[in-house]
């Protein structure tokens, strides 16, 4: 029933200077891929099965396909799917719709015992990991296939995609947090427009709490406080880790000002102290409160509950706009790759999906290429006001196993200094550091 | 004939022995092997590395020394706080519904009845209980006056009272339906003998029904003591580990190590520290119930 429980283990997070870098080292080393090297898996060249984007012509099959979209966004895929099933008479996709958290320690499991899918979904910072761990294969012919390049989509969805000079994913959306806020409450506090920097924000938070709304801003100790403290960095101009995965850099004077901002709010009284998982939510929800920052994908949700309710861009709290942003792409599992039919039935799937980007725009996501932004489907959605945000976005660097470190550590962080247990200070240089020697463990494991 | 005999016996514990051995032996072995590798299942090299992994666990300046030992010290916390409660509670619970009323059955079915939900039921529906905000718990403890703004899921030791009084809601009926047919095989005889010989209500108590139940005792002691050595599931669920990770107890970080974090190697190791653990309480508990009888003997 609550939805945001579908999404709290979403892995997180990234910079975008690290971005546009990645992009153009990803670029060039997909120019370089292209002479068809050996794939980072002993399934051999990039492109198993010689997908040349035509229709599929085997034999009839069942495609396993696995996805974690089991909140407001699942509808939306199941509708997708259906569709496909119905325009494709030699393919039939089987959906397993599993919780994310559940799905990153499943999908390795379940692959290398053989009873993986051929076909899925994952979150864009996840997908150097199974890449590293030879979960999911290359797929730079289906890119090549399809004509997909660098500047059909936003910026920086698509570098982030390539591991060690090969694409393993086919971006669908971009996901980042946004700031919701009560319209009633607004109204009657007299703010005419939502708040756009750290004055703007502080000033309505007085005007609503002299309206009767005693906690206007609540600030959570669990998901997605550490989103909102990421999104907080990079305003600031700090960046979450190195681009080569060999240091976490949270700790700086941007990670310290973005995250004491967050604990002032409670200390000004805006939140309650010990805000437990997820009752921002459910208290923005009932009205209890009148702003809160959660990820876009809680629009479907929100509009089912009848509250009155807007949504705007984070405001700049810090020196320059941002926020924390993640992406789903499709992905070709090594299991499918064994079997040239079954690679590419799955690759017509994936091409045929990614064009449905701007039909996924019901799910509350904004669709990950250019052309589909300009749909109606669009256009007339919701989260059309983050249309300009979009250069504004941050994603975690493509390190394997960065989503393993981060909840070890900045998460721990972020939830010691927001109940106010811990110094902001202290909770992140203890964890940068600790973060910083399993990353290097990392890097010696992955071989990078 | 000879041989036969020999081995009918081995014939007739074949099935369980190969169960045995494939489900606890092997895999006991097998976690013994991957806790000396630096074990990610997914990668093709597990290199081996000795005792590392058990040198880490015992090193303060590793990164795996502080969480470790820090989730020990959680699951000792909530072993000391719930063992005791789990055996007097259900005691006294047993003790009343050994007692002939009526609504007898009702009484029984009311403290049972929680046993049989799962965890993720129970830990969910405390969870927004308990929420310290928005949960009925506090809502209600302001209405009657007292302190409503209890930090009941990120403070301790608030946390720790809602682990703790969760689970004895929770699986206080299971100990007490043990207890309660160990009374009901106190032979009536006894207490006559008591009551005979002048002993009031507690005394016989003392003297008869404490007695008669040491081996019900020591068998609810053994199996509560492991059960909340395991706990998992309510923090798991409740708490997230919070605040920071105070209430992350051992099974939990062996799991997020482990299945979550692909370092099968080190939560091996951890593990195998905490089985040791657990195997010297036992042989204490052990130790300690048999001395008494020695005792009284």
């Amino acid at each position: 029933m609550n939805p945001t429980l579908g999404h709290q283990s979403l892995p997180s997070p990234m910079s975008r200077r690290g971005f546009l870098t990645l992009g153009a080292v990803g670029t060039l080393g997909l120019l370089a891929g292209c002479g068809g090297g050996k794939g980072v898996g002993d399934t051999g060249a990039q492109g198993v099965g010689g997908f040349t984007g035509g229709a599929y012509k085997g034999p009839d099959l069942d495609l396993a396909y696995w996805n974690g979209f089991t909140g407001g966004d699942g509808p939306a895929m199941t509708a997708l799917v259906k569709k496909f099933n119905a325009s494709e008479d030699k393919i039939t996709i089987k959906p397993n719709t599993i919780e994310w958290a559940d799905f990153y320690q499943r999908l390795p499991a379940a692959t290398k015992a053989g009873k993986g899918p051929d076909v899925g979904a994952m979150h864009l910072d996840q997908l150097a990991s199974n890449a590293a761990r030879k979960v999911i294969v290359p797929l730079d012919d289906l890119a090549d296939s399809l004509g997909l390049a660098e500047s059909d989509f936003t910026g920086a969805v698509w570098g982030p995609g390539i591991y060690q000079g090969k694409r393993y994913g086919i971006p669908l959306d971009v996901h980042c947090l946004a700031m919701y806020y009560n319209q009633d409450h607004f109204d009657k506090a007299g703010i005419t427009e939502a708040p756009t920097d750290a004055a703007s924000f502080d000033a309505a938070c007085q005007k609503l709490q002299k309206a009767g709304f005693e906690t206007p801003f609540w600030v959570p100790n669990k998901w997605p406080a550490h989103l909102m403290f990421l999104s907080l960095l990079w305003q600031n101009g700090g960046a979450p880790y190195a681009e080569d995965g060999s240091a976490a850099t949270y700790d700086d004077e941007a990670g310290v000002k973005g995250l004491t901002w967050m604990v002032d709010q409670i200390k000004k009284g805006y939140s309650p102290t010990n805000v437990d998982a997820d009752a921002q939510y459910l208290a923005f929800k009932n009205g209890k409160t009148s702003i809160t920052w959660d990820g876009i994908w809680q629009i479907n949700d929100l509009d089912a509950s009848g509250l009155n309710w807007a949504m705007a861009p984070l405001p700049t709290i810090g020196d320059q706009p941002a926020s924390w942003a993640n992406s789903h792409h499709f992905f070709l599992t090594e299991l499918a790759a064994k079997d040239t039919n079954r690679a590419n039935a799955s690759k017509s799937f994936i091409g045929w999906m990614s064009k449905q980007s701007a039909a996924w725009s019901k799910a509350g996501m904004i669709p990950a290429r250019n052309s589909a932004r300009e749909e109606a489907a669009f256009t007339d959605s919701k989260q059309y006001v983050l249309k300009d945000y979009l250069e504004n976005l941050h994603f975690l660097p493509p390190v394997p196993g960065l989503g393993d470190v981060q909840p070890q550590t900045l998460e721990v962080a972020v939830n010691e200094a927001v109940l106010q247990k811990t110094s902001v200070d202290a909770a992140l240089s203890k964890s940068a550091a600790n973060a910083t020697k399993l990353m290097e463990a990392n890097l010696k494991k992955f071989g990078a | 004939m000879a041989s036969r005999r020999a081995w009918t016996p081995w014939a007739f514990l074949a099935p369980y022995l190969a169960l045995f051995t494939a489900f606890v032996i092997a895999p006991v072995l097998l976690g013994l092997w991957i806790s000396l590798h630096d074990w990610d299942f997914t990668l093709p090299g597990k290199p081996f590395v000795g005792l590392g992994n058990y040198a880490d666990l015992f090193d303060p300046s590793s990164v795996t020394f502080a969480p470790f030992w820090n989730a020990m010290r959680a699951t000792g916390i909530f072993t000391v706080c719930a063992v005791p409660l789990l055996l007097v509670v259900p005691l006294a619970v047993a003790l009343v519904m050994n007692q002939g009323f009526r609504g007898r059955n009702a009484f029984r079915t009311i403290f049972f009845a929680p046993y049989v939900l799962g965890v993720a039921v129970v830990g969910l529906l405390w969870r927004f209980l308990l929420d310290a905000n928005i949960g009925v718990v506090n809502a209600l403890l302001g209405a009657i006056g007292l302190s409503g703004d209890t930090a009941w899921l990120s403070s301790v030791p608030a946390a720790w009272v809602s682990l703790v009084g969760v689970t004895i809601w929770w699986t206080l009926g299971f100990n007490a339906v043990i207890f309660l047919a160990g009374l009901q095989d106190v032979p009536g005889e006894l207490y006559e003998a008591a009551r005979v010989d002048g002993a009031g209500a507690w005394g016989r108590f003392r003297h008869v029904t404490l007695p008669s139940l040491r081996p019900v005792t020591m068998f609810v002691t053994m199996v509560t003591i492991i059960a909340s050595a395991n706990m998992f599931g309510q923090s798991f669920i409740m708490t997230k580990g919070a605040p920071g990770q105070e209430t992350r107890t051992a099974i939990y970080y062996i799991a997020e190590t482990g299945l979550q974090n692909f370092q099968m190697g080190s939560a091996a190791a951890g593990s195998w520290i905490l089985t040791l653990a657990l195997m010297l309480l036992s042989v204490v508990v052990f130790a300690v119930f048999r001395e008494r009888k020695g005792a009284r003997a």
